[in-house]
């Protein structure tokens, strides 16, 4: 019960987690990994809001991370099976190589 | 000054009547059979003609205004600067009014004839009506800015008449020349009309002539500067020199478009415009001298010229500039009524001269050259009566038109003090008087040089393809008759016939008191010219037996012309010839009328052309104008270049991209919230 | 207590994300997520979020995390090839993503005393628990937006049968 952990120190924390998320997405390769640093992207958000709703004394901010995360599992089914299907084709997870859409 | 109870809104169908003719020929009288173009042409004449006969009569009515005005919703209105639409009719229009709708409505019924199987018919009228509707604007004005309108717009129908025959090569550059000249004039006008609303605060004549009036102390100055810039634009308008260049080329148009514009009606614009100015002219002696100077000149140096020429046409057009610069001569002196009279009694025998030459050149079948005429008299004999009034009428013998009105201008030369302009005057009469007794005995006298020659053409066509004007736009080439010299049917003639009588008894009205006249047209004249200038002063003093001499002289210099063409040319045919062999050079110099277009075109076309070419072409609109449009595309281009390396198909620089605009938005959020609410 | 705590799980957490950035093979990255998503259950727990790090630990990390190791085992992803690729994400991702994290960290620092300070098993009221003030707000208030999300895992669970087909 000593030192009490100011908020802001989960904040930063939070932005910490979210900038190696950027920063993973922006060096991996391998496409199933950068779809695991939006996970970690999401994770941090969640932190933020659980930090905050336990500064407002108010639940609003749990019942988001609660959507959050039925929505993250949504996106995360869909999107995986996107990546098998790209897989299929390209034979591929190399994330350079999707590049069809140039113009 | 206007009567309110009278309601003179009629005057605008003068010149609304042709411009509708205009526009409905134009627009569907190509479908139009050429009856009813025909028609819709000479109604929309004829009814002006028919309005300005009844102004006539009401303003010599007892009791009638002077000057009636008609005026409608402002025009311009800006602070400092009123201008309305509106006209003005006194003593002076009538005149002009009369000559343009009369002898328009003629020449429009003698074109019916003559152009009658032409292409291009329906084109034809449209022009002739969209001249009249401008030629009527200009003479009705009542500022400078309308009469402005008037005065351009005759220059565009002159253009688009003369290069009437557009698929030949010299009537397109003859177009081009006349308005390229007129436009120099015009420059002169402009600036004229600049200066005078930086002196005087408005364009209306009333306005600014009063301004004047109340003012008899001034003199000179700027009023020169006015006097000098409108005079340019009468020169240029008038073909005096040194813009008379394009007259002679003007001949490529069809003979009636010669006889209404370049006769009759818009070359005389000029004179009317100095006429009307006539207030601000007399302040200033040296404008009023300019004038003189370059009447004279320009009547000695065209009646030169007139001397040598062999295509009938540009005689006659030689004859035109001559007589205008009598005209000019006439405003120089202050004689502004002698000078309408003979702008009155020339359009009739000038009119007449050219309609009669277009008749003998259809009899002839497109022939031009005098020296391919002769003994035409037997076989065209209405031509020749009709033809014979107009020579002697130019030539200023007694009792016909001319006499009256040239011999009241030498007079009034001589009596305002400027015997040397009498005397230049006085020669330029004796050879106007040669060289139309030369035409009319090479072409009507004398053995036959013409050829009756088989011809392209299909039979009863009134025009046939020759050089000159005379260019049928379609040629048959399969039908080939020969063709005899023939007169030309009545609806040619019949203008004729009238314009012949009116140049013998045109001049009667202006019989002066000296030889028991009244002076008719100097009275009508006198609410205009109301302030009499030096010259009419004195004549009233001066003795008529002065008047009668100088009246004696001028018919013996005209019969002297008589005499030498006669002995030139009829009694022993190789007199010219013999004389001008004996000096070639000069001869050679005068029948290439003094090298002057060639002068021209050395010193001011050609470094002109060649300052456009390289400089403004090549340069301006090469570089800069070219340069910008490229620069422009090679901007975007390049640009766009940069920015379509976003679009790399790579998830991951689109990922980069993402990071960058995340973090901009956030600070946008973050730091803009305090700029905003501030 | 709190203090370290939050000390060690925070420190986990973000070495469990550093490795996951670190790892050239697709499985390591995979099971640090799953270590970074554990000591995020234990924040939320610390936080008074306790249904929450229930769910994190259940849902997140038992299913998903899981859901993704099987893909890379199925796919049978290999280590990571060096490809050149894009230098715009180095060159203009860095600085982007460097930004970002300067400026929430200027912005919750500036405003640290505003935040306050956490309490411990800190909830948000004394009377009743988490998961019961959580679930009276989900099934009464926002009711529709619960069953939306139902009708959104069918639908995703239809695109992705759909999408991972083998076609035929």
């Amino acid at each position: 019960m000593s030192a009490q952990v100011p908020i802001a120190a989960y904040l930063i924390l939070a932005a910490v987690l979210f900038s190696i998320g950027v920063a993973a997405f922006l060096i991996k390769r391998n496409l199933i990994t950068v779809f695991m640093s939006i996970e970690l992207m999401l994770n941090a958000v969640n932190l933020t809001f659980v930090a905050f709703a336990h500064m407002w004394h108010q639940v609003s901010g749990q019942i988001f991370v609660f959507f959050v995360m039925v929505v993250a599992a949504a996106e995360a089914a869909v999107g995986l099976a996107i990546i098998i299907a790209i897989f299929r084709t390209r034979e591929t997870l190399n994330v350079d190589s999707v590049d069809l859409m140039k113009s | 000054m206007p009567p309110a109870s009278t309601n003179y809104d009629y005057l605008w169908l003068i010149p609304l009547l042709p411009f509708a003719g205009f526009l409905i020929n134009g627009t569907i009288g190509r479908k139009l059979p050429r009856a009813l173009v025909t028609a819709v042409a000479l109604i929309c004449t004829a009814i002006p003609a028919a309005i300005v006969t009844w102004l006539w009569i009401t303003m010599k009515a007892a009791g009638a205004p002077d000057i009636i005005q008609v005026v409608s919703q402002p025009w311009i209105q800006i602070t400092g600067l009123t201008i309305n639409f509106a006209f003005t009719v006194d003593h002076l229009t009538l005149i002009m009014l009369g000559v343009v709708t009369g002898v328009g409505f003629l020449i429009h019924i003698y074109s019916a004839g003559y152009m009658a199987h032409e292409e291009g018919y329906w084109r034809f009228f449209a022009y002739l009506n969209l001249f009249m509707f401008f030629m009527s604007v200009l003479v009705l004005a009542e500022s400078f800015l309308l009469m402005f309108v008037g005065w351009e717009g005759v220059g565009l129908a002159s253009y688009l008449l003369i290069g009437f025959y557009f698929k030949k090569d010299s009537a397109a550059n003859a177009g081009k020349k006349a308005f390229i000249v007129n436009r120099i004039g015009d420059f002169g006008f402009l600036l004229a009309m600049f200066l005078i609303v930086r002196e005087f605060g408005s364009l209306d004549f009333t306005h600014v002539f009063n301004a004047i009036s109340v003012n008899p102390e001034w003199h000179g100055g700027v009023l020169t500067a006015i006097a000098l810039l409108l005079v340019l634009g009468a020169v240029g308008k008038s073909a005096q020199i040194p813009l008379y260049v394009w007259l002679p080329d003007a001949m490529e148009g069809p003979t009636p478009v010669s006889a209404l514009i370049h006769a009759a009606t818009m070359v005389t614009a000029g004179i009317y415009m100095v006429a009307r100015c006539h207030t601000l002219f007399g302040r200033s002696p040296y404008a009023l001298g300019v004038v003189a100077i370059i009447g004279a000149a320009t009547a000695i140096f065209a009646a030169c010229i007139g001397m040598v020429q062999h295509d009938i046409k540009r005689v006659l057009a030689y004859s035109t500039v001559s007589q205008l610069g009598y005209m000019f001569l006439a405003c120089g002196v202050g004689a502004y009524a002698a000078g309408i009279f003979h702008l009155l009694t020339h359009a009739f025998f000038k009119a007449l001269l050219f309609l009669a030459a277009g008749s003998v050149i259809h009899a002839l079948s497109g022939e031009q050259d005098m020296r391919k005429m002769g003994g035409l008299r037997k076989r065209i004999p209405i031509t020749f009566w009709t033809m014979t009034m107009g020579v002697f009428a130019i030539s200023g013998i007694p009792p016909w038109a001319g006499f009256f009105s040239k011999d009241e201008i030498l007079y009034q030369a001589f009596a305002s003090g400027n015997k040397f302009l009498w005397f230049v005057g006085l020669v330029t009469a004796g050879m106007t008087s040669f060289y139309m007794f030369r035409l009319w005995f090479k072409t009507f006298f004398g053995p036959e040089h013409f050829e009756e020659h088989t011809d392209l053409h299909d039979h009863g066509a009134a025009v046939h393809a020759y050089s000159g004007s005379h260019t049928v736009m379609v040629a048959d080439p399969e039908e080939n008759h020969t063709h005899s010299v023939h007169e030309s049917p009545w609806i040619m003639l019949g203008p004729l016939v009238i314009l012949a009588i009116l140049s013998v008894i045109g001049g009667w009205v202006g019989v002066p008191a000296a030889m028991g006249g009244h002076d008719e047209v100097g009275h009508f004249l006198d609410p205009v010219f109301a302030n009499p200038t030096t010259a009419e002063a004195t004549t009233v003093a001066t003795s008529h037996g002065l008047e009668l001499g100088l009246a004696f002289i001028s018919v013996l210099v005209a019969l002297g012309g008589l005499g030498i063409a006669y002995s030139f040319y009829y009694k022993k045919p190789g007199t010219a010839a013999t004389l001008a062999a004996r000096s070639p050079a000069l001869y050679r110099l005068v029948e290439n009328k003094f090298y002057i277009d060639e002068i021209y075109s050395a010193l001011i076309v050609t470094p002109l052309l060649m300052f456009s070419r390289l400089f403004l072409s090549g340069l301006i609109d090469g570089g800069v104008v070219n340069g910008a449009g490229a620069a422009a595309g090679g901007t975007t281009r390049g640009l766009s270049s940069l920015v379509r390396r976003v679009q790399s198909g790579n998830i991951r620089s689109y990922a980069g991209w993402l990071a960058l605009g995340a973090a901009a938005v956030l600070f946008v959020m973050i730091f803009g919230r305090s700029v905003w609410l501030r | 207590m709190q203090l370290a705590l939050f000390i060690i799980f925070g420190a986990l957490a973000v070495a469990g994300a550093l490795n996951l950035l670190l790892q050239r093979h697709p499985i390591n990255s995979a099971l640090s997520l799953v270590v970074v998503m554990m000591s995020l259950a234990v924040l939320y727990w610390s936080l008074g979020a306790e249904f929450l790090a229930a769910a994190q630990v259940i849902v997140y990390s038992g299913a998903i995390m899981v859901f993704f190791v099987f893909v890379i085992m199925l796919l049978n992803a290999g280590e990571e090839e060096r490809t050149t690729g894009s230098r715009a994400a180095y060159i203009v991702g860095f600085p982007g993503a460097a930004a970002i994290f300067c400026l929430l960290s200027f912005v919750f620092l500036s405003e640290s005393k505003a935040f306050g300070s956490s309490n411990v098993g800190g909830y948000l009221n004394h009377i009743t628990s988490n998961i019961s003030e959580v679930s009276s707000v989900l099934f009464t208030k926002l009711l529709l937006p619960f069953e939306v999300t139902s009708v959104l895992i069918l639908v995703a669970i239809l695109g992705a049968v759909v999408l991972a087909r083998k076609e035929q």
